[in-house]
């Protein structure tokens, strides 16, 4: 794995006249690194595309329509309607809570809470950051969805006649979509909060200044010279965060009890998501099995791509935009 | 934007001149006792009309703590102080409002794993143990975790800091863009699909499914070596340009003065990248359920049969569905936060010792 | 539209280090007064002092009493916001938002105020740029950046940002020590201007400039590393730089020390 063929070596900057072979050697090795880097993520695109081709062709239901997920029937038919499905509606129910939360907690340690509070509670949000996905889904199963039955059982007495809010059996225990949003919101709040509290802390302090020389409050110094700064970090910080919940598989497999129903009601504890999906079936699945699961994967990666490239492209035009250079 | 004035007339002043300093402000203790009253009032309605669930009167109660702070700071200091007592409140709030689950998650994850945490769950592994009998241990999954970890850092660790020397010292052209561009990319890849990666590259290279510990640990690898790339090569940004001039007028040459130079200035840093990184991919389970399949037994060879990793058994007993097996998670969960901890808080620590004489 | 400063026993802290002791003076409505002095002789946190800027930074305490004419600015019962909003002040380097346009950036104290129409908004704006010797340079790229103007406009749009909430005061630290030599003299001409109408103090480190633009001078000093900055003396500019009273005053401005 690290070997690594010299490339012909092209010299770096043309001052250097005379390329020793010390310089060479290492240059090129530096410079394999980053192509080894390159290849794997071909490899990686490549290897799944094939596998998942050689699967799809051979799939009897619509791979984009279908709901079930039964690959081993004769004929085979699966689809990821409602791993897609679940995938973006939990994602977009962890953004909805995490993101302004995560927002909230940062600006409370860098302008609200007393200086040194502020500073034990960032490293204790960082150290949070680093617990285990698994864990996560453990705490989640066994304490989390107890604990919501009583706000699931809320929302469907009061809110039930928005259909969303609605819970088709009293009965059956929060493993839904809401609670694997919930799990996951929770789950990717310290990383939202600590890029975001990074951000917020590189604000220049003259810009705030200038704020408070107007005669600004706390909040309107935030709103006229904290925010404009850090939208584009903080944003950022967001997609990072949804592209954690939505690849995120143990948190989801353990909580989420799935069944291959597509449901506008986020109460009902039916539905699927592409990577609790790909563990929960992996086990009895046969070769071709998982190369339909294979395929599933390959739709996941291409959506975290495309949120990655997204929040790549709204970083560089923010900055074009905004003229600030920090 | 066009501007229809034309001469210059002096404008009638738009903000009223505040002419008087002094205003009419809330007491200091004010914000307590709205929030006094707001739950008093809470707690009384929710009794009053009999609703069941407490969430309900905590709702009340913001609600109204919310409402009234607002009311009452816009009728006697102005709506501005109001919008900024309301901000102050809700940033309270959001932060109050994490801390319980995180605190629960950690409290629930310490007090159910002292239980069962003892000599023998740490040195026994689950061979010949019944699954709905308390009893048996990780210490198979603890090896499985170490070599597999290990095994992952010997590879990304050299490939990701060579990277970020070669995107720091040489990289200029198209190829760094794209190697930056693609590091970015591969940050955002979910762990199931690189557990896939290796299981696709397993079938087309071999014919056959893997299940041996060093297959996960090419899919940890693949999930390590992006963070070790970006702390590294924040690390070697940080050392001052200066310090490389002065080791190239001296005649030494560049890679001397990259392996001599830079590199050890850094390596306070590089080391903390990298063990973070392996904090990170030792919680991983997702590529391990996919390629390591996991097992009862203490297998000590990563590189034929299936093994076991920490965060795989946890997931494992979970799905076992009994309280012996349960008990046994939370054991598990709390072996695999103390050393993910202990690994970031040594990091930290080297950061912090190693950063005054930058 | 000016009113007078009269400070009286005021000492201000960081955490419990005494940065400057005991400071008493009175500065004139519409007149600028320079303050002078070595670095760290604390005339830029006196500065600070006089509009609640100080106790923003953290650790920083004041004793003692500010007079806004017949008001404390301490008082108890006075909001430091009211105070920002009363004396304006323009810092050392100039900092306009960046992410917003010339023309949001000299609103932005107005549109705090409440003030939304738009035909009112537009002449306070035309009306401030106006003041700050701004409005020819910029009336036809009001909504570019402010970030985008040179540095001497930039320090003007900082100061027509300040100017548009009509301060009583308006405070300057070391406004033009990021400034080339023209640009410094552009801001000269107008303080020379504003002074009609503002009552104005000025932190520099040009004694050049401090004799030009001010009428009173105030000389502050330390007694060494680690003391609190004092107050040595203020008086007419012309008598301090001609025949000051004290003999630091006049090896600091001859050159002798600092």
């Amino acid at each position: 794995m690290t070997t690594v063929e010299t490339p012909p070596t092209a010299p770096p900057r043309k001052a250097a006249t005379v390329t020793r072979p010390g310089d060479r050697i290492f240059s090129g090795l530096s410079r394999g690194a980053g192509i080894l880097l390159l290849v794997v993520m071909a490899a990686i695109a490549v290897f799944l595309t094939v596998r998942a081709v050689s699967a799809i062709s051979k799939d009897h239901g619509n791979f984009l329509t279908t709901f079930e997920w039964t690959p081993s029937l004769n004929p085979p038919v699966f689809g990821i309607a409602v791993l897609a499905y679940g995938t973006v509606v939990s994602s977009i129910i962890a953004m909805l809570i995490a993101v302004p939360i995560s927002l909230g907690i940062a600006l409370f340690i860098t302008h609200y809470a007393p200086r040194r509070l502020g500073g034990i509670i960032a490293y204790v949000i960082d150290l949070l950051a680093a617990v285990p996905s698994i864990v996560y889904g453990l705490w989640g199963a066994l304490f989390l969805v107890p604990h919501l039955k009583g706000l699931n059982l809320w929302l469907d007495d009061y809110l039930s006649w928005t259909v969303i809010f609605h819970k088709s059996d009293p009965n059956s225990a929060a493993r839904s979509l809401l609670t694997v949003g919930i799990l996951l919101a929770i789950m990717i709040l310290p990383i939202i909060t600590n890029v975001s509290r990074e951000v917020i802390n590189q604000v220049p302090k003259m810009h705030q200044e200038a704020a408070l020389a107007l005669g600004a409050t706390r909040w309107e110094v935030i709103r006229l010279s904290v925010l404009p700064f850090a939208r584009s970090g903080v944003i950022s910080a967001s997609m990072l965060g949804l592209g954690r919940a939505l690849g995120e598989t143990m948190a989801v497999a353990t909580v989420l009890s799935a069944s291959p129903v597509l449901s506008a009601h986020i109460l009902d504890p039916v539905g699927g998501t592409f990577s609790q999906n790909i563990v929960a079936k992996f086990g009895e699945a046969d070769e071709f099995g998982r190369d339909a699961l294979i395929a599933s994967g390959l739709v996941l990666f291409v959506i975290t791509l495309l949120v990655n490239g997204a929040a790549r492209l709204i970083i560089a035009r923010r900055k074009e935009y905004s003229g600030a250079n920090a | 934007m066009s501007h229809s004035i034309s001469d210059a007339k002096p404008a009638a002043a738009g903000a009223p001149a505040a002419t008087r300093l002094a205003s009419r402000r809330l007491p200091r203790w004010s914000p307590l006792a709205i929030a006094v009253g707001a739950i008093v009032v809470g707690v009384a309605i929710g009794a009053g009309f009999g609703l069941k669930s407490h969430l309900q009167w905590g709702l009340i109660a913001l609600i109204l703590f919310v409402g009234g702070s607002y009311a009452i700071t816009a009728q006697v200091e102005g709506r501005r102080q109001a919008k900024d007592r309301v901000a102050t409140s809700l940033i309270w709030a959001s932060f109050i409002l994490a801390v319980i689950p995180l605190y629960s998650l950690v409290q629930t994850t310490i007090s159910k794993g002292v239980k069962v945490l003892d000599g023998t769950f740490l040195t026994h592994s689950m061979n010949n143990v019944l699954t709905i009998e308390p009893g048996g241990g990780v210490y198979h999954a603890i090896i499985g975790t170490l070599e597999q970890v290990a095994i992952a850092t010997v590879i990304a660790a050299p490939i990701g800091i060579l990277t970020a020397v070669y995107l720091v010292e040489y990289g200029r052209g198209t190829l760094a863009k794209w190697v930056t561009f693609f590091v970015d990319v591969m940050t955002g890849v979910p762990s199931i699909v690189a557990g896939l990666f290796i299981l696709s590259l397993w079938f087309v290279a071999l014919g056959k499914a893997p299940a041996s510990g060093f297959a996960g640990s090419l899919a940890l690898a693949i999930l390590m070596l992006p963070v070790v790339v970006r702390s590294t090569e924040e690390m070697l940004k940080l050392v001052p340009n200066e310090l490389r001039e002065a080791s190239l007028a001296l005649g030494v040459p560049k890679w001397r003065t990259i392996t001599k130079v830079v590199i050890p200035t850094a390596l306070g840093g590089i080391t903390t990248g990298v063990m973070l990184a392996i904090a990170r991919i030792a919680g991983e389970s997702a590529p391990i359920a996919l390629l390591v399949f996991g097992s009862n037994m203490i297998n000590t060879n990563p590189f034929s049969g299936p093994q076991s990793s920490l965060p795989y058994y946890i997931y494992q007993q979970y799905g076992n569905g009994n309280d012996p097996s349960y008990a046994r998670a939370w054991g598990a969960a709390l072996v695999l936060i103390a050393f993910v901890m202990i690994l970031n808080l040594v990091a930290r620590g080297i950061a912090r010792w190693k950063a005054p004489k930058r | 539209m000016a009113k007078r400063i009269d400070v009286s026993g005021l000492s201000a802290f960081y955490g419990t280090h005494r940065a400057i002791d005991d400071i008493s003076m009175t500065v004139e409505p519409r007149s600028v007064t320079a303050f002078i002095g070595p670095s760290g002789c604390g005339k830029s946190t006196f500065l600070r002092t006089l509009n609640r800027m100080h106790e923003v930074t953290p650790g920083g305490r004041v004793e003692g009493k500010v007079m806004l004419d017949d008001e404390n600015l301490y008082g108890s019962s006075v909001d430091p916001v009211t105070v920002r909003r009363t004396v304006g002040m323009v810092f050392q380097r100039p900092n306009p938002f960046p992410t917003m346009s010339i023309y949001d950036n000299v609103a932005a104290g107005l549109r705090l105020n409440g003030v939304r129409k738009k035909g009112e908004l537009d002449s306070i704006v035309e009306k401030s740029l106006k003041g700050a010797n701004l409005w020819n340079e910029v009336k036809d790229r009001l909504n570019k950046p402010g970030s985008g103007l040179s540095g001497g406009q930039q320090q003007r749009l900082c100061i027509a940002r300040a100017i548009a909430v009509e301060p009583q005061v308006l405070l300057m630290d070391e406004p033009c020590s990021a400034l080339d030599p023209i640009s410094t003299l552009a801001i000269e001409d107008l303080i020379g201007e504003l002074k009609t109408r503002f009552t104005i103090v000025i932190v520099t480190h040009n004694m050049q400039q401090a004799a030009r633009v001010s009428d009173r001078t105030a000389f502050f000093n330390l007694a060494g590393v680690g003391q609190p900055g004092k107050l040595i003396e203020i008086d007419d500019t012309e008598r301090i730089f001609s025949n000051p009273s004290v003999q630091a005053t006049e090896d600091y401005i001859s050159g002798r020390f600092g």
